[in-house]
């Protein structure tokens, strides 16, 4: 599985309100969620992002609420996979339950700017920046390796009921 | 060798003992749902050929965020809870008239000790406070919860918040977990569980304890803990029907790390913008005009909490510059704040009183900051455009600091009036 895009740099601690502010909780349809992805910290990013773009973090990146709005409004608006320096604990799980993978390496806000060219190899653990500099993400923890490779949760569960 | 949340989660797995780091699948005790995140869970569920919840008497939904609806597209997010309530014969519904959901939830006897809950609301950690392991998870976790009746979760490991020692006069278990916050960042506890030891949260009232694990999440906890005592026995007393086990920590258990707060010497705490761990002593941003103050939320909602600001704000006036809202964290609270006088007190003083519901908190209810605007907050986030503009500016406080600011206009230690 590989993942090409573009890369969008917001450095440490971009919360749940920032990826998606809470006046838009009341949506539902993923698609509205994506409209407004980022938007309380760029209101640009929704219009501009491209199918396959990697989003950058420092440390806790998803701090604050359990709203899934947000990893799902990143999804939705065509995000590959969000690599950061950490995660807070609510938004990882959020993530790879959607089948977007999160995903933790030490030193990628320093490593990266905003439109670098990012290409992600899930399962050799490897990102390439601007085809040239190759940086290893953590190794994902096997269960939630599976869940990713499903496509997430959802889909995990109905292939796996019987052993859940 | 076990703390509270690997016993928990050890016995809810058919495990004699749990080590961090494991992941286990553990059986669920109760589920709960705010309206905003619960249709999503049901759309998860029903994605994963599941029709029907596990258990209708152990999974609920509350609408609290906004209540009572404010326009049409949340009033058809509360009409399809209401539908889903029906369909799938739930038990317990609670609907606008009913109150801050992690406030509902022990009120109705749903929270006991030993028990492990969750919640579709990072702040379920606030539940702890009874001594269960209870925390917050997406809208698709959720769905697996609801649906299967076990969700899978990593062992945390235990971070150890001793606090030992004597609150001052007007300095709360609010203070308590801002300095902690303070000590170990938002991301000190990233993963793990908190537990609360020491005098000063023997001394502390239940609702004093609810208050500090509900602010878990903050420092990136999993859950916060408190051992359960003769406060929270009292507290479930009538309120829960059936018996339950207390899980206490042995006295050899791992903690990963430890931090002490010298509640003697504890000064009021307030979180500056833009973050929660932006911690200073009030003495340090005294003087700052504020616009906004805000009294209520999961973390500050309750009767003690409206009992400092009514002593504060009685027989005087709000600041003229300066509007207030006070809002209940539920009826029970609101209807025995006003057997006391204290809502009289507090509109006397020129507050405006909400009706029970999540209201400023999250911004996406009432008393939206413009920009440039300044609010502090009994809640528990401050993050950037959390409670309305992105310009606007939020600093959290415990209620003694905010009545007490609500007076001058700036940021006041309570102490002082």
């Amino acid at each position: 599985m590989s993942i090409k895009g573009k890369a969008w740099n917001y450095g440490d601690d971009v919360n749940t309100d920032f990826i998606l502010p809470g006046i838009y909780l009341e949506l539902t349809d993923p698609k509205d969620m994506a409209k407004h992805a980022m938007e309380g910290l760029d209101k640009e990013f929704a219009k501009k992002v491209q199918l396959g773009d990697v989003v950058i973090g420092g440390r806790n990146f998803g701090l604050g609420s359990s709203r899934e709005h947000a990893p799902i409004a990143l999804k939705y608006s065509g995000v590959g996979a969000v690599i950061a320096e950490g995660f807070a604990r609510i938004f990882y799980r959020n993530a790879a339950n959607l089948g977007l993978p999160a995903l933790e390496c030490p030193g990628i806000s320093k490593e990266v700017k905003t439109g670098d060219d990012i290409e992600i190899e899930l399962s050799a653990g490897k990102i390439i920046v601007n085809g040239s500099k190759e940086l290893s993400f953590t190794p994902v923890p096997e269960f939630m390796m599976e869940i990713l490779s499903a496509g997430g949760l959802r889909e995990y569960i109905k292939e796996n009921r019987a052993k859940w | 060798m076990s703390t509270v949340a690997q016993k928990i989660l050890a016995s809810h797995s058919g495990r004699d003992t749990v080590n961090p780091g494991e992941i286990v699948k553990a059986d669920i005790d109760f589920a709960f749902m705010p309206a905003l995140t619960a249709a999503l869970a049901f759309h998860a569920m029903y994605d994963m050929d599941i029709k029907k919840v596990f258990d209708p008497e152990k999974v609920t939904i509350l609408l609290d965020h906004i209540a009572p609806a404010t326009n049409i597209q949340n009033a058809t997010l509360h009409k399809e809870c209401r539908e889903i309530a029906k369909a799938q014969n739930f038990k317990h519904f609670y609907d606008i008239n009913s109150g801050v959901c992690h406030q509902i939830i022990p009120e109705n006897g749903h929270v006991y000790p030993g028990m492990l809950m969750v919640g579709a609301d990072s702040h379920t950690c606030t539940h702890g406070a009874f001594g269960a392991f209870s925390t917050g998870i997406g809208s698709t976790d959720m769905g697996a919860a609801i649906g299967t009746g076990k969700l899978w979760f990593k062992v945390p490991e235990t971070v150890k918040i001793q606090a030992d020692g004597s609150l001052g006069d007007r300095v709360m278990s609010k203070d308590v977990i801002l300095n902690a916050a303070k000590q170990l960042g938002a991301d000190g506890a990233t993963y793990a569980a908190l537990e609360f030891h020491g005098s000063t949260v023997k001394e502390m009232s239940i609702g004093a304890r609810m208050t500090m694990c509900n602010m878990a999440i903050e420092l990136g906890g999993k859950t916060g803990i408190c051992e359960p005592d003769y406060k929270t026995f009292k507290f479930l007393e009538g309120r829960v029907k059936h018996d339950y086990t207390p899980v206490y920590s042995d006295p050899d258990a791992k903690y990963w790390k430890s931090i002490n707060v010298d509640s003697d010497n504890l000064a009021p705490q307030v979180a500056c913008p833009h973050a929660v761990d932006n911690v200073k002593d009030v003495g340090e941003v005294t003087g700052k005009a504020i616009n906004q103050v805000f009294i209520g939320s999961c973390t500050n909602g309750r009767l003690e909490d409206l009992r400092v600001a009514a002593e504060i704000l009685k027989g005087k006036k709000i600041c003229s510059d300066v509007r207030v809202i006070a809002t209940p964290a539920s009826p029970e609270v609101y209807k025995a704040a006003n057997t006391e006088g204290l809502i009289t007190t507090l509109m006397d003083a020129g507050a405006v009183l909400c009706n029970p519901s999540c209201s400023v908190c999250f911004g996406g209810n009432h008393g939206i900051l413009a920009p440039g605007e300044v609010s502090l907050a009994t809640s528990n986030r401050n993050f950037r455009g959390r409670q309305g503009s992105t310009e606007a500016f939020v600093y959290l406080a415990s209620p003694a600091t905010a009545a007490a600011s609500a007076l001058t206009g700036v940021i006041t230690d309570p102490r002082e009036v």
